[in-house]
């Protein structure tokens, strides 16, 4: 059993870190976000020059080989500081399908614009009526000469807006809930037949809406057998949102408790308050639960047998979620009226953790998931 | 013990839910169904309609424009309110300050201000909190100097809700400074369009505009606009933060919102069912219908036991009715956000005049900031962990 760093480990969180220090305290973040992007292209360049945006790549495709450990720790501090960039979607996500799903050739023709941060990523799957199921897949792919054309409307495409690349999953044969039959496919942004509408969301970051009209694609992979892979990488992405989680929370506990030390009421501070004391400690407990399930989470993500990766990942996802229900909702309420506006960094994190908890599946889904794997296997 | 409402008040009953449906204008049922804000002219339009009917102020004596009901009569027409959905009455002029204005001022203050409150011709907002007097609601420092026939006022009120509709506030301001804190209070009715003072919002984490801060910068208030005695601010204070009792559990507002989260439960689609069918969602869904039915019993026990005794003293009860009742809307907004799912993220700006089609169901775009901004219900009002204190002492004896 380890749970320490290895050298290589701490120098990369050192150095996501001292850069979030520098240029991502919580006005600067209001300034990354003020941008025509929604967030900004500087911070963009500073992790491809900190080597992040090549994180999860092979070495032969010009990247770290980082793993489950790496994607936390990034993922962690990303969360304290509420980073607004497009990491999880070009990374994270359009990354994690690349590695897995891409020839060699297409990787070496998308890549490089990835880990320089020329090219972003976004992985356009979900559909209206889709929910959090991975499978209910409705957008369709036909043959089309050398390459597919496809044809459907992809939903809450997370920074679909920003993206010059966009994978999109899509049906070539099968039911609409099946496993089999559904392909991944690599589509330009601007390609002739792709429309696409960006918006905001609630916890400061950008989505879109992309509709396909004969749109021409090339197929990465098995355009029949992509569905072990979209599996894998969600379990992936789920492990890096607890991660980001955790990291909100984390902040979230320090601001609440640096404000018990400071707020006075009745002549005192408000943390002299026994029932304040320990709500904090209440929190302080989540939070470790949570750490907890997120390293789990991280070391599993990549594990070769999908039953119990996913297994650990959903259990992951339903601890995380649940802590940070109650982390931020009593981060809100120890703040009283200031923990309610927009100008104070806790109502942010607050946002974050109930965003995240509506990404990849809520604590319904998993909880199901795992209660049909038969438990958590102990 | 008799559970069932008597004929008379089932005839009461209809009669306001027949009177609601044909005048509650469909653009507004509509808006508060969903869970977003009503501007200040939709809420003026609807007191209007009640004020004219004569059911704009009913919990009011009757010769200041009430309508003389029993306890469970009121109880009823909030009820009906909440479940239309139509607005309820604004509580500054008719909850709060109206009562103190009747029970302690003088026949000027209740001939000039009363009136107008039943149509709300004034727009009241409520100044008591400041930055460093939240909980601690007696350490509040706006000062009022007694020069002439005037007060000079300084300072500054915060979170004051709607203060940028308002025509008046009513403000709490400290006039002896020597004093022990409570006993050194003044309750003052100042008028907003007087020179010194400054609005300033507050933009809440669900994006609203519905909290203020207000400065006072020698603002000078007609000695005439004091209510009651020098000093005795305090007293009025506990009375006005008393005198709501059973609103504060909103278990009217509640029940139309489950109502409405089966309503779109059913349209919602997990897989090849519906949300509503799903087992996890259902217990969850029953759970808080169980605590909300017990929740209505107990408000029901307060009422009757007031019904009885006549309004005493302020009922430590009314601590268990704000502690629950909070916890149920907030559980309310949180089956919501279950039921909406992914489609909680987008953002539609709150601007007027946005016409992009919605992402995802129509209704999706108000959930999360409702979650968001229900937060605020545990808050305010004396907040949960100070309910808490109240009962601990009050009826524990801790
Ligand atoms: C949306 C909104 C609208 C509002 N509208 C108005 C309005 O119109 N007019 C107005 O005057 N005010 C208004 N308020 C103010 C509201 O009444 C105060 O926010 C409330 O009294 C709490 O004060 P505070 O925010 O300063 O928090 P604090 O008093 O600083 O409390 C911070 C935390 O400490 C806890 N705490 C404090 N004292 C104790 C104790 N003794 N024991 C245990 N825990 C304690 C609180 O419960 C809270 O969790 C509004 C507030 C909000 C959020």
């Amino acid at each position: 059993m380890d749970f320490d760093l290895n050298e290589e480990q701490r120098l990369l969180k050192e150095s996501v870190d001292r850069l979030l220090l520098d240029r991502y305290d919580f006005e600067a973040r209001k300034r990354h976000m003020s941008g025509p992007e929604g967030w900004s292209p500087e911070i963009w360049e500073s992790f491809a020059e900190l080597g992040l945006l090549a994180l999860p790549f092979s070495e032969e495709d010009g990247g770290f080989g980082g793993g489950g450990a790496e994607a936390m720790l990034v993922m962690e501090s990303f969360g304290r500081a509420l980073v607004v960039e497009p990491y999880f979607a070009t990374v994270i996500l359009g990354g994690g399908l690349m590695a897995r799903a891409a020839s060699a050739e297409q990787r070496a023709r998308v890549l490089p614009g990835v880990i320089e941060g020329r090219t972003r990523l976004a992985f356009a799957h979900s559909e209206r009526q889709s929910r959090y199921d991975l499978a209910d897949v409705r957008a369709t792919a036909v043959r089309d000469g050398e390459g597919w054309k496809l044809n459907g409307d992809k939903t809450l495409v997370l920074h679909g807006d920003c993206a010059q690349q966009l994978i999109v999953s899509a049906r070539v044969a099968g039911g609409p809930r099946d496993e089999g039959g559904v392909g991944l496919f690599l589509v330009a942004a601007d390609a002739p037949g792709l429309s696409r509408r960006g918006y905001a969301t609630q916890d400061g970051m950008r989505a879109a809406e992309v509709a396909l009209r004969d749109v021409r694609a090339e197929a990465l992979g098995d355009p029949e057998g992509a569905m072990p892979i979209i599996r894998q990488v969600a379990d992936e992405a789920v492990a890096a949102l607890c991660a980001e989680a955790v990291g909100a929370m984390e902040r979230a506990h320090e601001l609440t408790i640096e404000y018990l030390k400071t707020r006075q009421q009745f002549g005192v501070h408000i943390g002299a308050f026994q029932a304040l004391q320990h709500r904090g400690a209440e929190m302080f407990v989540a939070l470790e639960q949570a750490r907890s399930m997120a390293m789990l989470a991280a070391m599993m993500s990549r594990d070769p047998d999908p039953v119990e990766r996913s297994r650990a990942v959903s259990g992951a996802k339903v601890q995380v979620d649940r802590s940070g229900r109650f982390i931020g909702q009593s981060a809100i309420q120890l703040h009283g009226g200031v923990g309610m506006t927009m100008e104070y960094a806790v109502g942010h994190y607050f946002k974050r953790l109930s965003m995240i908890e509506k990404t990849f599946g809520d604590i319904d889904h998993h909880l199901r998931l795992v209660s049909e794997a038969g438990g958590m296997a102990l | 013990m008799e559970l069932a409402f008597t004929k008379e008040e089932l005839a009461f009953r209809d009669e306001v839910r027949a009177f609601i449906d044909a005048n509650l204008p469909a653009r507004i049922r509509d808006k508060l169904r969903d869970g977003r804000h009503l501007s200040k002219e939709e809420i003026v339009e609807w007191t209007r309609i009640l004020h004219k009917k004569g059911w704009s102020v009913p919990k009011w004596p009757v010769e200041y424009g009430g309508c003389d009901w029993t306890p469970i009569q009121q109880y009823i027409f909030s009820e009906e309110l909440a479940a239309a959905p139509a607005p309820e009455p604004l509580p500054f002029g008719y909850s709060m300050v109206g009562p103190v204005i009747y029970t302690f001022g003088n026949e000027a203050q209740k001939k000039r201000f009363l009136p107008r409150i039943a149509d709300l011709s004034d727009w009241w907002c409520q100044g008591f909190s400041e930055p460093g007097a939240g909980s601690d609601l007696a350490s509040l420092k706006t000062r009022a100097v007694r020069e002439g026939d005037h007060y000079v006022v300084n300072g500054q009120k915060t979170w004051t809700t709607l203060a940028q509709h308002a025509d008046w506030i009513f403000c709490l301001v400290r006039t002896d400074p020597e004093a022990k804190k409570q006993l050194g209070i003044s309750f003052l009715l100042i008028d907003m369009k007087t020179p010194g003072i400054t609005v300033r919002p507050i933009q809440t984490i669900d994006g609203g505009h519905e909290i203020n801060e207000v400065f006072f910068d020698d603002v000078r208030v007609p000695a005439e606009n004091l209510v009651g005695e020098e000093n005795r601010g305090w007293d009025y204070a506990k009375f006005l933060l008393s005198n709501e009792r059973v609103g504060i559990a909103r278990v009217g507002a509640s029940k139309a919102r489950i109502r409405r989260i089966k309503e779109l439960a059913a349209l919602e689609r997990i897989g090849e069912g519906r949300v509503i069918d799903d087992p996890r969602f259902r217990a969850k869904l029953t759970e808080v219908e169980i605590e909300l039915k017990a929740l209505e019993m107990t408000q029901l026990r307060v009422l009757a036991s007031e019904a009885r005794n006549g309004k005493g003293k302020p009922n430590p009860a009314s601590s268990v009715l704000k502690i629950k009742g909070s916890e149920i809307q907030q559980a309310v907004t949180e089956l919501l956000m279950d039921v909406v799912g992914p489609y909680a993220l987008p953002r539609a700006p709150q601007e007027d005049g946005w016409n992009e089609p919605p992402v995802g169901p129509d209704w999706a775009d108000a959930v999360a900031p409702s979650y968001f901004n229900t937060r605020k219900v545990s808050i305010y009002g004396g907040s949960n962990e100070i309910q808490k204190n109240i009962i601990a002492k009050a009826i524990l004896g801790l």
